[in-house]
C-alpha cells in the first residue's frame, strides 16, 4: 500500500498510545520487526479526512530520547535518521493530561530535532477528575503546535486529530523550547560543521548517542568520540544539565496554561487497590491464585480448540492421502509439510490465551505490581520480577512464554528468563511422564491420601522450578551485564482493561508466531519426517517385498501386518539407523536403540515420544491407545530376557525429556527473540548436555 | 539545634512520609531519576513499601514510582 504520509506516534508508555493506534488503524496493521533488535515495528494505514492515506508507525512507548533500553534507541533512530525509510513526515506525540509535567519532557526533546509536530492531549477526563484544568488554546500557542484533546478510550476526538494531522504543516513551526547550544556550544558548533548538520539538537544527541546507534560510520562515530575529548563533553553531566533546564522550561510553561485545584487529598481509587494487592500476605494470596487461574485457563480453555485442530489436520491429511496420487511427492507434502503445519496451528489456542492474561494484566497496571511485590525474591537467583509470567506460563508452553519476555527491558534478565524457561515442565512433557510413571510406579496410597504416581508427577513438575532456577542463578555469574540493571518504573494508575486492544494483542502474537516461527518447525518437520520415511540403500524394498510373500500376506491379518511392516521400516530408516548409532552413546543412560529413535524424533517435539513408541513397538499409532503401548512397553524384553522399562530406566528417560531442549518449536521462537543463533545454540548445548548428566546420575542411582 | 548535619536519604523514609529532594550522589542514576520527574526541589512521599521490604514505591510529581531501596540511598533530602 502507498503512503502519502508518513506519521509517527511517540509517547511515554501507559499513555494510551497503542489504543490510539489501534483506533486510527484499525485491524489494518502490520507487525515487523525493527531491522537488527526484537522490537515490535507496528505499522498501520489511516485514511484522513482529504482522501490521503497516511501511514502511522507505533514507535515504543519511552520517558526520554535517552534510552534505558535498546528498544527505546529505536525511537531516536526512527526520528532522527534521514535515510531511514521509516522516517515520519510528521510526529503526533500523545500526552497524558493528567501527568503532564512529565510527559512533557519527551516533547521538548522531539519538538527540538524539529520534526513537525501535531500534540495529542490524552486522558482529559481523568485529568478533569484530578481537578487539572488546562487553558488548550494557550498551551498551543506557547509551543506553537496544534493541539488536540482526544479520548483514545472513549474515541473522542479523533476526528478533530486527524483533521489536525491532515492539515499540518510541512515544515517545523513549533517555539523552541531550551537554548541547546548552550549546553555545549563548542561541540555543537563543531559537529554542526563537519557532520554537516543542520539541527543543534541532532548534533547533541549524536554526541551523546553515537556509539550506539547505527547509522553513523566508523569514521563518523570516531570524529565524534575525539571533538568529545577535545571539547571536554561530559555526557552524564550534559544529560543533568538538559533535563534541568527541560523541566524549568516545563514548568513555567505549566504555570501560564494550567490550574490545579488544590482537592482535599482525598484517597484515591488506585491506592486502596494497592493496599490490597500489594498487601504482604493477601498481596501474594491473590497473585498465586491469579497465576493458578492462569494456568488452569490456558490448560483448559485451550484443550478443546487444540483437539479440533488437530482433529482438522488429521482429516486433512487422510483426505489428501485419498485424493491425491500416491507416491513420495504426495508424502512429503501430507506427512512432512501439512504435518509441519499442524504441529505450528496447534499452539495457537495456548498463545493466543496467554497474551490475552497478559494484556489484561498489563493494561490494567498489575503487571508492574506483579514485578514490584516478586523483584526482591527474582533478583536474588539474576531475575526480574517481570520473570515470574514467563516461568510460570512455562508450565503451560514456552513458546507463547518465551514470547512474553519482551517486556523485561533489562536485557541480561530477559535474557536469563529465556534461557531457563523451557526447563519447566510444560504440557508436551506430561504424557510422556505419564507414560512412564504409569509403567514403574505402582498405584498405591501411602498415607491413605497421597497416590504415588501424583506424588511422582508432582515430583517432576517441583524438581523443575527447582533446576530452573538454579540455572538462572548460576547465569547470573556468566552473562555479562549490557547496561546496569535500574528499576526505576512507573506505577500505573488501575484501570479497567480495554477489550479491544486484549483482542488486538491475542490477534498479533498469534499471528507473529505462525509466520516467523513457523518456517523453522515446518522445516524441521520436513527433516524428521525424511529421516523417519526413508532408509539407506534398498532396505525398505527389501522389507516391501519380504511381507508381500504369501505367508505374510495372507496368514496374518492386514492391520497387523500394516504396523509390523512399519516397525520394521522404522528399524531400517535413517532415524532407526541413526538410533543404532547412539545407541554406545546413550546405554549408559539405560537406554537402547529403540529409545534413540523416540529421543531423535522427540526433537520435534516432546509428545511425538508416545507416537514413535507405540510405532516402535507396533501398536496402532495414536496416543489414546496410550494403554496398549504400556503394555507393550511393559512386556519389552532385552535378549537376556529381562524387563528393557525398568524403574532406574524410566526415571532416567523422564530426567532426560524434564532436560533436553526437545521442541523445535521453542528453537525457532528462541532464534526469533534473540535475532541471534548463538543463543538457541548455546541453550540447546547446555540443555543437552545437563540431560545427559541427570539421566546418567538417576541411572547409575536406582540401578 | 545540633551542629551535626544528618543526610537524610529517601530509603530512610518511612511509609507516609515526605522529604523534598536536594541532591543526587550518583551521577548516572540521577540522570534517569531527572527524567522520570523526580528531580531537586520535587517533593516526594513513600506511598508504600514491597511485602518482603525491598523496592518501595514513592509519590512524586503526580505519579507512582518504584526503585530499589539502594537506588533510593543515592537521593539526598533536605
Amino acid at each position: 500500500m502507498n503512503a502519502d504520509l508518513k506519521v509517527a506516534l511517540v509517547g511515554n508508555p501507559n499513555t494510551g498510545k497503542s489504543t490510539l493506534f489501534n483506533v486510527l488503524t484499525g485491524l489494518n496493521q502490520k507487525i515487523g520487526n525493527f531491522p537488527g533488535v526484537t522490537v515490535d515495528k507496528k505499522t498501520g494505514y489511516c485514511d484522513l479526512t482529504d482522501g490521503r492515506r497516511a501511514q502511522i508507525i507505533d514507535l515504543p512507548g519511552t520517558y526520554s530520547l535517552y534510552p534505558k533500553s535498546r528498544d527505546e534507541s529505536i525511537v531516536f533512530s526512527v526520528l532522527a535518521d534521514k535515510s531511514n525509510p521509516l522516517r515520519p513526515d510528521l510526529v503526533v506525540v500523545i500526552l497524558d493530561a493528567s501527568n503532564l509535567k512529565r510527559n512533557l519532557l519527551l516533547y521538548t526533546q522531539v519538538a527540538d530535532l524539529k520534526l513537525p509536530v501535531v500534540v495529542a492531549l490524552n486522558m482529559m477526563d481523568l485529568a478533569k477528575k484530578g481537578g487539572i484544568t488546562i487553558d488548550v488554546n494557550a498551551f498551543a500557542q506557547k509551543l506553537g503546535v496544534p493541539v488536540v484533546p482526544i479520548s483514545a478510550r472513549k474515541v473522542e476526538g479523533i476526528d478533530q486529530l486527524k483533521s489536525a494531522i491532515n492539515y499540518a504543516n510541512k515544515i517545523a513551526l513549533q517555539e523552541d523550547t531550551i537554548d541547546v547550544e548552550a549546553i555545549a556550544p563548542q561541540l555543537i558548533a563543531k559537529i554542526s560543521e563537519e557532520l554537516q548538520v543542520d539541527n543543534p539538537y541532532y548534533a547533541l544527541q549524536l554526541a551523546h548517542q553515537h556509539e550506539t546507534i547505527n547509522f553513523l560510520t566508523p569514521a563518523e562515530s570516531d570524529r565524534i568520540e575525539e571533538l568529545e575529548k577535545e571539547c571536554n563533553f561530559h555526557s552524564q553531566k550534559a544529560q543533568a544539565s538538559e533535563t534541568i533546564a527541560r523541566y524549568n522550561f516545563i514548568n513555567d510553561l505549566l504555570y501560564d496554561t494550567v490550574k490545579k485545584q488544590e482537592t482535599a487529598q482525598e484517597e484515591s481509587m488506585s491506592n486502596k487497590i494497592d493496599k490490597i494487592l500489594t498487601h504482604k500476605t493477601f498481596g501474594f494470596i491473590i497473585f498465586f491464585a491469579i497465576l493458578l487461574f492462569i494456568f488452569q485457563s490456558i490448560f483448559a480453555w485451550s484443550a478443546y480448540p487444540m483437539k479440533l485442530i488437530g482433529d482438522l489436520f488429521v482429516w486433512v491429511q487422510s483426505s489428501l492421502h485419498h485424493i491425491l496420487p500416491a507416491g513420495p511427492l504426495t508424502n512429503l507434502l501430507v506427512d512432512g509439510v501439512i504435518a509441519g503445519l499442524a504441529g505450528v496451528m496447534v499452539f495457537i489456542p495456548q498463545i493466543a490465551i496467554l497474551f490475552g492474561f497478559i494484556s489484561i494484566l498489563e493494561d490494567t497496571g498489575y503487571m508492574s505490581r506483579v514485578t514490584f511485590m516478586m523483584d526482591r525474591v527474582m533478583r536474588k537467583v539474576g531475575l526480574n520480577g517481570k520473570s515470574v509470567v514467563p516461568l510460570i506460563g512455562g508450565f503451560a508452553c514456552a513458546v507463547p512464554s518465551i514470547m512474553s519476555t519482551r517486556n523485561i527491558e533489562n536485557w541480561k534478565d530477559r535474557m536469563i528468563t529465556i534461557m531457563v524457561t523451557p526447563l519447566v515442565t510444560c504440557s508436551a512433557r506430561l504424557p510422556v511422564y505419564t507414560l512412564l510413571i504409569a509403567l514403574v510406579v505402582p498405584n498405591k496410597n501411602i498415607w491413605w491420601v497421597f497416590n504415588l504416581q501424583g506424588l511422582a508427577l508432582t515430583g517432576m513438575y517441583l524438581f523443575s522450578l527447582i533446576s530452573a532456577v538454579t540455572v538462572a542463578f548460576v547465569m547470573k555469574y556468566l552473562l555479562k551485564a549490557r547496561e546496569r540493571g535500574y528499576f526505576i518504573m512507573e506505577l500505573p494508575v488501575y484501570r479497567m482493561p480495554r477489550w479491544k486492544n486484549v483482542g488486538y494483542s491475542m490477534y498479533d502474537r498469534s499471528k507473529a508466531f505462525v509466520l516467523q516461527a513457523g518456517k523453522v518447525i515446518i522445516a524441521v518437520s520436513v527433516i524428521l519426517w525424511v529421516l523417519a520415511s526413508y532408509g539407506p540403500g534398498d532396505r525398505f524394498e527389501k522389507i516391501d517385498q519380504k511381507y508381500k510373500q504369501a505367508q505374510y500376506s495372507q496368514h496374518v491379518n492386514p492391520d497387523d501386518l500394516h504396523r509390523v511392516i512399519a516397525s520394521e521400516k522404522l528399524e531400517n530408516s535413517y532415524a532407526g539407523v541413526l538410533g543404532h548409532v547412539i545407541e554406545p552413546v546413550i546405554k549408559p543412560l539405560g537406554f537402547d536403540w529403540k529409545i534413540g529413535i523416540a529421543l531423535i524424533t522427540s526433537f520435534a517435539a516432546r509428545e511425538v515420544f508416545v507416537g514413535t513408541m507405540a510405532t516402535i513397538y507396533s501398536v496402532d499409532g495414536d496416543a489414546e491407545k496410550m494403554e496398549s503401548v504400556q503394555q507393550k512397553m511393559h512386556s519389552a524384553k532385552k535378549p537376556d530376557g529381562s524387563p528393557v522399562f525398568t524403574v532406574a530406566v524410566a526415571f532416567s528417560l523422564m530426567m532426560f525429556y524434564a532436560f533436553a531442549m526437545q521442541c523445535a518449536s521453542t528453537v525457532a521462537v528462541v532464534y526469533r527473540e534473540t535475532k541471534n543463533w548463538r543463543w538457541p545454540a548455546s541453550q540447546f548445548a547446555y540443555m543437552t548436555v545437563l540431560a545427559y548428566l541427570a539421566s546418567l546420575i538417576t541411572y547409575h542411582l536406582l540401578k | 539545634m545540633s551542629y551535626i548535619r544528618y543526610i537524610m536519604r529517601l530509603s530512610q523514609l518511612e511509609v507516609g512520609e515526605t522529604g523534598i529532594v536536594k541532591e543526587f550522589t550518583d551521577l548516572e542514576m540521577s540522570v534517569k531519576l531527572m527524567e522520570m520527574g523526580c528531580l531537586p526541589g520535587e517533593q516526594v512521599t513513600v506511598s508504600r513499601i514491597a511485602p518482603l521490604g525491598d523496592p518501595i514505591a514513592i509519590h512524586v510529581s503526580g505519579y507512582q514510582l518504584s526503585l530499589r531501596k539502594r537506588e533510593a540511598s543515592t537521593i539526598i533530602l533536605q
